[in-house]
């Protein structure tokens, strides 16, 4: 059969074209992905139903019922059963989503501003001021994350804001670690040295030359980092240092459901599989935002 | 206000026969890490002692082998790192105390083209951009640092309509060193430094970049400071040449002395391992044997001694200085050989390249 192939004309490269920007080329790149879409779609639709959970859910996520405990999936009213207090378990996994996936995105976020300004700093200034940031931030890095977080959640006392605090401080150094690696690898390239040449301050140079440069690949590590984020803040509410109940929040549920693991399997097994499923959708986004970023090099 | 130094062309001191550029006794060494504790703290001797001047209009061609000094000579120049003792003078004015303010003036006047064409672009920013950005960090309003590059990037070859807004990933090796030289010239320096400018760039490119270079420098009276391992390239651009060996000038002169009438037997050296055009002249021999000495420990005496052809006693025991030769004026070399009352054995022979 003589298919015609997709093939790039000519014209499209020719000189005529004005260049796209590098994030257009991000972003069509990342529509052809059909990995990206698949999990960038279930992603969108955990966001949505955790977002838009008032209004969606079909009962009330404190209403308990002591006759209608630890019902089975499917039972008439209760699409995904109930839990160990009688609660429509659909309802409190909708509302659980908004806790867990706040827990997943803010710490990151929070580290990734700071993470990057330090890393940029360390990294740029160089020398003593560098060994100094680094080695003190060598000393969070040296033990396992999930020990770290549950240690400063523990010192901090239990509760929302305290997880995300300790969940931030986990990240910091990470994240600092793979900003100023690429900026010691930035700064010593031609440009930045050009861009001395100007007679521009550091800051401008930072800013102009060095800032752009190195986001891209922290802003790859950090999305890596959402769905141990999210993992970790269930640990912490499973251990009893985050959320508090009755609030909705998927760790938490799995700790409170896994007495029912017996009489129930199914349902107590319904909030860890989301967390597997939105912190795998995590990192495969994360996964094809990794390379339709590494057009350039 | 218009304050004199922002018109351009930068007003010029001393008038013509000053020299723009004098360098005095630069020197960097570069500290290793040493082996052990309380061993001595050793050095690499990366620039020891070197003396030039660049008279202005003209081009100072820098030679020599990898690691003889000339990109440490050329970053210590442009103040890119500071230089361990010696001075410079930048058209009459001492430049080795600039400070904020006076530094970025002195960057003005003196620019900078890198090897690695890639690397020198910011990968981020457009082609206009990237040239507009010092003139802009100068105080230069952003829409008309933008047309000011526009109109370079046409100046250097390059159709504005097409490429200003282009990324340098999307530019060849040869455009991309255009634009890297349009930059250089964004605020009409005096003095330009081409730090193996040409060298990554295949041959048909080479010639049309090195055309491109004439034409600027005789449009805008610039000067050039040109650091080449190539021999060719060398001769073809420079009006005086200087060759460097592990860290020191060992022979400076105008371009046609240097090429017809070298005084050094390294420069003989160099100079006959280029490749001759004509087949009945190609050698098979090898001119020179072995690497440069480690320049942690360079030899005592005459740092060439130990791979020259026509060592003696005495260039163990003496270094050297970097003198006039008889009869040739702006011909200086750092040979016993041409000294009669040096010692050397075959010291006043003539010496024919």
């Amino acid at each position: 059969m003589s298919a015609t192939l997709p093939l790039p004309s000519p014209v499209a490269v020719s000189a005529a074209q004005p260049s796209r920007s590098y994030w257009a080329v991000v972003w069509r790149q990342l529509r052809r992905d059909p990995m990206a879409l698949a999990a960038g779609g279930v992603l969108l639709l955990i966001i949505a139903a955790a977002v838009f959970a008032p209004w969606l859910a079909p009962a009330d996520p404190y209403k308990a019922s002591m006759i209608k405990r630890l019902l089975p999936i499917g039972s008439s009213g209760f699409l995904l059963g109930t839990d160990e207090l009688g609660r429509d378990l659909l309802t409190r996994l909708m509302y659980g989503g908004r806790l867990s996936l706040l827990m997943g995105v803010v710490p990151v976020l929070a580290a990734f501003g700071i993470g990057t300004a330090i890393g940029l700093f360390a990294g740029y200034v160089g020398g003593k001021v560098n060994m100094v940031i680094m080695r003190v931030l060598d000393v969070f890095y040296a033990f396992p994350s999930v020990l770290l977080a549950v240690a400063i959640s523990g010192a901090l006392g239990p509760g929302l804001s305290n997880s995300l605090i300790a969940l931030t401080l986990v990240f910091v150094p990470q994240v600092v670690r793979v900003a100023e690696s690429v900026t010691i690898q930035v700064r010593q390239l031609d440009y930045i040295e050009a861009a001395r040449m100007s007679g521009a301050s550091a800051f401008s140079i930072i800013r102009v030359h060095v800032l752009g440069n190195v986001l891209g690949p922290v802003f790859v590590y950090a999305t890596g980092l959402l769905s141990v984020s999210m993992i970790l803040a269930s640990g912490l509410s499973f251990l009893g240092l985050g959320v508090k109940p009755p609030e909705p929040e998927w760790g938490l549920m799995l700790n409170t459901l896994r007495s029912a693991i017996y009489s129930n399997p199914w349902v107590a097994a319904l909030p860890g599989l989301l967390i597997f499923v939105t912190s795998i959708a995590f990192n495969l986004l994360a996964d094809s935002v990794r390379s339709a970023m590494d057009i350039r090099r | 206000m218009n304050t004199p130094s922002q018109a351009s062309p930068a007003p010029e001191r001393g008038g013509r026969p000053q020299p723009l550029l004098v360098v005095r006794d630069l020197k960097k060494h570069f500290p290793v890490r040493d082996s052990g504790f309380g061993g001595p703290r050793k050095f690499v001797h990366a620039v020891d002692g070197v003396n030039f001047s660049v008279p202005k209009g003209k081009t100072l061609g820098i030679v020599g082998e990898s690691g003889c000094g000339k990109s440490t000579t050329a970053r210590l120049v442009a103040r890119l790192m500071p230089a361990d003792a010696g001075s410079l003078i930048f058209d009459g004015e001492g430049v080795a105390e600039f400070r904020g303010l006076h530094l970025k003036e002195f960057r003005r006047k003196l620019q900078m083209v890198f090897q690695d064409s890639f690397a020198s672009l910011n990968p981020r920013l457009t082609i206009a951009e990237t040239v507009a950005y010092g003139p802009r960090v100068h105080g230069t309003p952003a829409a008309k640092a933008m047309q000011q590059a526009r109109e370079l990037l046409d100046r250097v070859g390059l159709d504005a309509a097409n490429f200003a807004n282009r990324y340098p990933h999307e530019l060849s090796g040869g455009q991309r060193q255009r634009v890297n030289i349009a930059r250089a010239l964004a605020y009409d320096p005096q003095l330009v430094i081409l730090d193996e400018a040409v060298a990554a760039l295949d041959k048909s490119v080479q010639a049309q970049v090195l055309n491109l270079l004439q034409e600027l420098k005789a449009e805008r009276g610039l000067t050039y400071l040109f650091i080449s391992h190539d021999l060719h390239v060398v001769h073809y651009l420079s009006d005086y040449v200087m060759v460097m060996y592990l860290g020191q000038v060992i022979e400076t002169g105008p371009v046609e002395r240097i090429y017809g009438h070298t005084a050094h037997p390294y420069t003989r050296a160099l100079l006959s391992a280029v490749p001759s055009m004509d087949p009945a002249r190609r050698t098979e021999a090898s001119p020179l044997a072995g690497d440069p000495p480690n320049p942690i420990n360079p030899p005592s005496g005459c740092r060439f001694r130990d791979r020259c052809p026509r060592a003696h006693a005495v260039c163990a025991d003496r270094a050297p200085e970097l003198a006039a030769i008889h009869g040739a004026p702006e011909h200086f070399a750092a040979c016993h050989l041409n000294d009669t009352a040096s010692g050397h054995p075959d010291a006043g022979q003539e010496f024919s390249a």
